[in-house]
């Protein structure tokens, strides 16, 4: 397992908001150590039976928390980020949809200073380790303890996947959603590298889609891996956008097309499936 | 939000950079009142797309006359999907030197970029993939902007030293784009240098940020209105969906953008073709599925529809009910196919099987039943 063990102390910013209680709730029914949330100005209060804090830095000198699960709306979510970082936090799970992209380009640039401090989103459904905790929205009802490792930019295909992998008999060590939005914390290739020193994973599936080239770096990455490695890609038949201006085309050129993306799995020798189901058999072929 | 030419231009014009004189025509005598007040001017149609001018959207006019014809062919016009609501007729200028000027997100980077060329112009593209070395770029710290002396660094790299008082200036009004406006794209090509030595923005493209425009709702008053994209885009806009129009006849929904895209790609196996795009999202309740077929419904070429939704947290048997409810509220006739999973499977494909639903037990084979239904 990666990222979230059974060590891990987790605490949820935007606690007591409707989606933060909804999903701490579910967090805590799994099993996960759910040690306090963060709520600016009802400190000292109790919530789902844990302890509330004004503050990150609070929240971790009381109870030694290391990771986080951010739920709080977009224009504040950029700050809740750097909070986290600042207090210490190892795992920063955001989950918040619709955070403005500058806004994340500065985080990115402040998360430098803190280099202990990995994050996972936003616009992700979190991570589970199935029989252990998750932090974020990913059902655990469809998922089951196991060696399968899997990495995704998507939310309901990472689902679809999971099930089918279950229904298999193939459990996951851990699920990872990077997210879907243009600028991410974890990268495809930063997961896909944590899953290769983890001794319990020996698959691992890649759900990636169009845009960007994390998908590219990451079957450059795992040239000659350990693992058995199967991918998927979403997004083979979606219309070029309708764009403006050259300057994207400058930056990007021919990557970040579906294509660029299956040859580039293709060329390590990562076979890519052509639907979901397909995945399980390329795993076990 | 993709601003149109001359409301890029009147942004960049507030932030203090020079464009050439222009007036905006929503009729052929505005366009020859125009040409009065300035001259021989070129007529351009104002859609947010590239490629206007090969699609015969820009026509140069010496005179009243000519500027009111081209108007009159250019207004209404079909560009790409967007129909030209109007035109800006401006003035020409005495080119000496084009320069390329852009801003732009680099997702790998995960930064913005800033890159600036000698060789503006049309073939920028080609440039970049032929000799990349001739454009210098910036990843400027996003807390304070690009300081001077980067920007002269950056000027004197794209060989443009002769210019470097008047681009680092430009380079630094244009940056206000980002952090005022919340940019994701500013660019200006051609920048041009003129005959007695002003730099002028020949064009510009600007690319705000949906996510951000809570904080912008001056910006979003003032232009958003004037754009009049695909009518079914519009309306699902409105409906708050995530929404895109596609040339085919099969409806789909799905809920997550990825799921949906794998849909797309599923019916496009099967030999059929989507009509749209339409993600509703994780939870998939009732009311936004009725919202979602009300706007597919409403596009004439639809002959079926393919849902294909995974339950995580919402259980199938609710979304089922849901599908059940809206199809019978728009009396819907149209072949559908529901492909449920998750939660409460059994339970869903029960309840739709029971209102004469075709349930799928995958994506695959719903799009194959959904293709097979509208041949």
């Amino acid at each position: 397992m990666i990222l979230l063990t059974p060590e891990s102390k987790v605490i949820v910013q935007g606690i007591t908001g409707r989606e933060g209680t909804f999903h701490a709730e579910r967090m805590k029914e799994m099993g996960t150590r759910l040690v306090g949330g963060v709520s600016p100005g009802k400190g000292g209060g109790q919530h789902l039976g844990v302890p509330l804090f004004n503050t990150v830095a609070e929240a971790v000198a009381a109870t030694g928390a290391d990771a986080t699960g951010i739920f709080v709306p977009p224009p504040f979510a950029a700050d809740a980020i750097m909070e986290a970082a600042e207090a210490g936090l190892s795992l920063i799970v955001c989950i918040t949809e619709g955070i403005p992209i500058q806004d994340m380009i500065r985080v990115k640039s402040y998360l430098k200073e803190f280099p202990r401090a990995r994050l996972l989103g936003p616009n992700c459904p979190g991570l589970i380790t199935p029989g252990v905790g998750k932090i974020g929205i990913i059902p655990a009802q469809i998922s089951s303890p196991g060696a399968v490792g899997l990495v995704s930019r998507s939310g309901t295909l990472t689902y679809e996947a999971m099930a089918a992998l279950t229904k298999a008999g193939l459990g996951q060590s851990t699920v990872v959603g990077i997210g879907g939005d243009p600028i991410l914390g974890l990268s495809f290739s930063d997961v896909a590298e944590l899953f290769e020193h983890d001794s319990q994973t020996t698959h691992l599936v890649l759900i990636g889609e169009i845009g960007g080239s994390d998908e590219e770096r990451a079957a450059e990455r795992l040239r000659g891996t350990r693992l058995k490695v199967a991918a998927f890609i979403s997004g083979r038949t979606a219309p070029e956008g309708k764009r403006m201006g050259h300057a994207g085309a400058i930056v990007s050129g021919n990557r970040g097309t579906a294509k660029s993306k299956v040859e580039a799995f293709q060329a390590v020798g990562i076979p890519v499936a052509e639907t979901t189901d397909q995945i399980v058999e390329l795993l076990k072929a | 939000m993709k601003l149109l030419e001359y409301q890029a231009k009147e942004v960049l014009q507030s932030f203090g950079l020079e464009i050439p004189p222009g007036r905006v025509a929503r009729t052929p005598e505005e366009a020859a009142a125009a040409a009065r007040e300035i001259g021989p001017v070129a007529v351009k149609a104002q859609v947010p797309v590239g490629g206007r001018g090969k699609a015969g959207g820009i026509k140069l006019a010496q005179t009243p006359e000519d500027a009111a014809v081209a108007a009159g062919q250019i207004i209404g016009m079909e560009i790409k999907g967007f129909r030209v609501p109007l035109v800006y007729c401006e003035g020409a200028l005495d080119i000496k030197q084009e320069i390329y000027l852009g801003f732009t997100v680099d997702r790998d980077a995960r930064a913005n970029i800033l890159m600036l060329s000698a060789r503006g112009g049309m073939d920028i593209e080609a440039v970049a993939e032929e000799t990349p070395d001739a454009i210098s770029r910036l990843y400027p710290n996003p807390w304070r902007g690009p300081l001077d002396f980067e920007i002269r660094r950056l000027v004197f790299a794209a060989g443009l030293g002769d210019l470097v008082g008047p681009l680092t200036k430009v380079v630094r009004l244009l940056y206000r784009a980002i952090p005022e406006r919340d940019a994701l794209t500013a660019e200006i090509n051609p920048l041009v240098v003129t005959g007695d030595g002003r730099v002028v923005a020949g064009d510009a493209k600007l690319e705000t940020d949906e996510n951000a425009a809570f904080r912008h709702k001056e910006l979003e008053e003032r232009y958003s209105t004037v754009i009049e994209g695909d009518q079914y885009e519009v309306e699902a806009k409105k409906r708050g969906l995530t929404y895109v129009s596609l040339n085919g006849d099969i409806g789909v929904i799905g809920n997550g953008a990825g799921l949906c895209m794998g849909t797309l790609d599923l019916v496009q196996r099967a030999g059929g073709q989507a009509a749209n795009f339409c993600d509703i999202g994780g939870g998939a309740k009732a009311e936004v599925v009725k919202n979602a077929l009300q706007v597919i419904l409403m596009n004439p070429k639809v002959k079926g529809v393919l849902i294909n939704v995974f339950g995580g947290i919402t259980r199938a048997d609710e979304v089922a009910r849901g599908v059940v409810e809206a199809r019978a509220a728009l009396k819907m006739k149209l072949p559908l196919v529901v492909r449920l999973s998750g939660t409460n499977e059994e339970e869903g494909k029960r309840i739709l099987r029971e209102n004469g639903i075709e349930p799928g037990d995958n994506g695959w084979e719903a799009a194959q039943k959904i293709v097979e239904l509208t041949r």
